[in-house]
């Protein structure tokens, strides 16, 4: 970042414009069609300049950390970056939030914040924060660009770094005199950073190694995650090619979900503390394991001690650092994904004529499946909350122009569990910080990327409450975003916990004083709809589907459901509990270990 | 994670070069704190002015999972460049910079400099009351000359990191 890059393509001189212009122009030049936004006194000039122009939209949200969970949702489900413009101060630190979460589950994002001017940097000026000094844990990487000399270069290296290797939110903070300053402009090419190229090419002889490994398994599964979402949609045809032509079975964390389509026969469901009991058994009994864009995280393996014990792991990641951080792996690829499964495929025609024999495999897993470990005791008096999503996948059935986004709970698990991914980039959710408030504005992006597209947040009636400022949001916008609560008057998933963990003392996670959803809906200029009983459900369904502004369904579910199979901390996969009537094989208590995990 | 099995703890000595621009400190001891490594000890000076470019030596103490981490974590900041475990790449030498005050008169200044000699240890400032000694050396040298010097009048001491670098024709 230090001599400006020369103009050796062309002999005339870069074009000459102010700070706030070059941001516009290299975000158009990035193919940035939507920016996610708030403004204030040190982004005013950004938003004059975009006040005079008509290649980017603006979308006001009503919080900074919406805007970035918007941006992550615009992203997920379209797999470019996401832009965020923000004030300094204040403004950057809401958005702090959204970058973490952005951070953890790998999504591509530029933030430009606004700064004081530089010459008061340091001085504890009006709206002044330490913006990349409170981001640098925060962000992939972050930049405070005090010469207008270097702004175009900075920007583009921003979306160079957000975008490759493991892709993740980026912070470019923007002193006000720059953005008045008069700079040259260059274009992405002349741009390219120094010294950041990740490594995307995989080693070809690990992957011939990985394809011995997978020709003699007898009990061999596959282990995909966020990874190969990140690699793009064509990442995900060629797993899902090479898992049809191995026979091997196919599980998906959390974040992988639609990476595999949840509807083939090979599919054993999510993987982890509230995976299937199929997935977990297979991911603890099989002998050769191959790990696709998935960073073996605590809630996906349990105690790691007792992690899949008797397996080769093969691990393939673009992130070195993700391998052997928590389970030392027999195979390490680093590489990208997409790059390793067209390799693998590759290598697999070549040298395997026919299937390999693990029809016993399989009988086993068929047996484990028999369990039907998401089964739940529906009855007439109250509503099921998996009923309600049962209910909701029925209605949604055979369309290929939904995205489902999540808030933070049980809800979030069950609608992993419960509803249909056969395609990448439909399921959005915040799965590594776990960040209450991130499915509305999520939805709002996802909405505002794919119009005409059906876009749900399927909520918790607390979660909800945290960015439910955003229903003005998708009002503003017309945005027909859908807003299904599954009201259990818990904080379910920490009432949950106290239940099974902390002797049944219910510490502070009653919903006291819940609003009334309908109104509320109404207030925003939406509109809500409610179920009470079990044959509302597929009324307001119908409702929702039809309606043509954003909504709010509250669906009063069974406050007392508990979301199963679960594996309690500091437990393995092979101590699942399956329901109620586990509980009293275990005493989670004694276990120390398992008490500390969250 | 590394607490719940009983590896042996390892030391390692790394070689970072990275972009002299604010801030790259911040990200190292930034990753170093936020993911619980320990840092012994951490020094780092621009080795290329025209090219800006930064050498940070650090020593770190973990077990070998945490020690590969370390190298891959660094690796993955943006403005690092390179990274070399010079413990697993081979024979290197590593020295340390010690400036020691000794105050004293006397039997005590006379042993002083009498030590100070045998650990060539060079005087480079004195008055009729004190010395300044320099001496470089691996960390348990310097540990030994500041012992030594302790009951001898020793005021003030001051002390660099590692700098190290590989044996024979390889470089980084
Ligand atoms: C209440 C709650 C409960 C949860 N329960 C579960 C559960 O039961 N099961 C579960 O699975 N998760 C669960 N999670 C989510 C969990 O916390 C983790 O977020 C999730 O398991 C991580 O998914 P992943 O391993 O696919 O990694 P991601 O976070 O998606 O990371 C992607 C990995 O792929 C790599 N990568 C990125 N791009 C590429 C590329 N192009 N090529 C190759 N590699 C690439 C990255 O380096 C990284 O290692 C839960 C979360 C919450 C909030
Ligand atoms: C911002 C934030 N604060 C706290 C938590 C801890 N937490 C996890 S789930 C949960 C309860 C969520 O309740 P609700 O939205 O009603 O969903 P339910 O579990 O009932 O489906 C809480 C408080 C969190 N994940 N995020």
């Amino acid at each position: 970042m230090t001599a400006a890059p020369t103009t050796d393509q062309t002999t005339a001189a870069p074009k000459t414009m102010t700070g706030a212009q070059l941001v516009l122009e290299a975000l158009a030049d990035q193919g940035v069609d939507t920016i996610f936004g708030y403004p204030g006194g040190a982004v005013l000039p950004i938003y004059d300049a975009l006040y005079q122009q008509n290649r980017i939209k603006h979308v006001l949200v009503r919080h900074e950390q919406a805007a970035v969970h918007a941006a992550e949702g615009y992203a997920r489900s379209t797999g470019k970056v996401g832009v965020v413009l923000v004030t300094s101060g204040p403004g950057a630190t809401n958005a702090v939030t959204g970058l973490v979460d952005a951070l953890m589950d790998s999504i591509p994002l530029v933030c430009l914040t606004g700064q004081v001017p530089t010459h008061l940097i340091g001085n504890d000026a009006f709206q002044e924060a330490d913006t990349t000094g409170i981001t640098r844990p925060a962000t992939k990487h972050n930049y405070l660009v005090k010469d207008v000399n270097q702004l175009a270069r900075t920007m583009h290296e921003a979306f160079f770094v957000a975008r490759n290797g493991r892709p993740g939110p980026v912070v470019v903070d923007l002193p006000k005199d720059v953005q008045f300053a008069s700079g040259p402009y260059y274009g992405p090419d002349i741009c390219k950073p120094k010294n950041y190229k990740p490594q995307t090419e995989p080693d070809h002889a690990a992957i011939e190694r990985a394809i011995d490994l997978m020709v003699k398994a007898e009990r061999p599964i596959f282990y995909t995650g966020g990874g190969v979402i990140n690699a793009g949609p064509r990442a995900s045809e060629l797993l899902t090619e090479l898992v049809r032509l191995t026979g091997f079975p196919c599980t998906n964390t959390l974040m992988g979900l639609g990476a595999f389509p949840a509807s083939d026969k090979q599919f054993v469901g999510m993987l982890g503390m509230h995976g299937t009991y199929e997935a977990n058994l297979a991911m603890h009994g099989c002998d050769v394991m191959i790990c696709i864009g998935a960073r073996f995280d605590d809630r996906v393996t349990g105690k790691t001690s007792a992690f899949s014990p008797n397996s080769k792991k093969i691990h393939v990641d673009i992130d070195a650092s993700s391998i052997n951080k928590n389970i030392r792996v027999d195979l390490p690829i680093v590489g990208d994904a997409g790059r390793a499964l067209e390799l693998l495929l590759a290598a697999w025609k070549k040298r395997v004529a026919a299937k390999p024999k693990i029809d016993a495999w399989w009988k086993q897993i068929e047996f484990w499946r028999a369990r039907d470990c998401l089964r739940y005791g529906q009855t007439k008096d109250v509503i099921k909350p998996q009923y309600a999503l049962e209910r909701l996948r029925a209605a949604i059935q055979g369309r290929d122009d939904v995205f489902i986004s999540t808030e933070v709970g049980q809800h979030q698990m069950w609608a992993a569990q419960f509803l249909p991914f056969n395609k990448p980039n439909r399921w959005l959710t915040s799965g590594g910080l776990g960040t209450m408030g991130y499915g509305l504005p999520a939805a709002i992006g996802a909405q505002i990327a794919n119009p005409g597209a059906l876009c749900i947040d399927v909520a918790g009636e607390a979660s909800i409450l945290m960015n439910i400022q955003e229903m003005a949001t998708a009002v503003q916008y017309r945005l027909p975003v859908k807003v299904f609560i599954l009201n259990n008057q818990w904080m379910g998933m920490v009432r949950q916990w106290q239940q099974l963990l902390h002797g049944e003392r219910y510490s502070q996670s009653y919903s006291e004083s819940l609003p009334d959803f309908v109104k509320l809906a109404d207030a925003f200029g939406g509109v809500g709809m409610r179920a009470e009983k079990y044959d509302d459900v597929d009324r307001v369904i119908a409702e929702m589907l039809a309606a043509d502004k954003p909504c709010i369904v509250d669906v009063a579910v069974d406050p007392n459901e508990n979301c199963f199979p679960m594996i309690m901390g500091g437990h393995a996969h092979n101590e699942m509990l399956l329901g109620p009537e586990d509980r009293k094989s275990q005493d989670p208590t004694a276990r120390e270990e398992g008490m500390v995990l969250v | 994670m590394s607490y719940l099995n009983n590896e042996p703890i390892e030391r390692h000595t790394f070689a970072v070069l990275v972009d002299n621009e604010p801030g790259v400190l911040a990200r190292v001891i930034g990753l170093f704190s936020g993911r619980g490594y320990n840092i012994e000890s951490l020094t780092v000076a621009e080795i290329d002015h025209e090219k800006q470019l930064s050498r940070i030596t650090l020593v770190s103490r973990g077990t070998r999972m945490v020690i590969d981490q370390i190298k891959v974590q660094l690796d993955r900041l943006v403005p690092i460049h390179t990274v070399l475990d010079l413990t697993d790449g081979g024979p290197f030498v590593e020295r340390e910079l010690a400036l020691v005050k000794v105050v004293g008169t006397g039997e005590h200044r006379v042993e002083a400099l009498r030590i100070a000699d045998a650990f060539r240890a060079r005087v480079i400032d004195s008055t009729a009351e004190s010395f300044v000694f320099e001496l470089t050396g691996s960390a348990e040298k310097l540990d030994a000359f500041v012992d030594i010097m302790r009951p001898l009048g020793l005021a003030e001491l001051s002390r660099t990191g590692a700098a190290a670098i590989a044996r024979g024709t390889a470089t980084i």
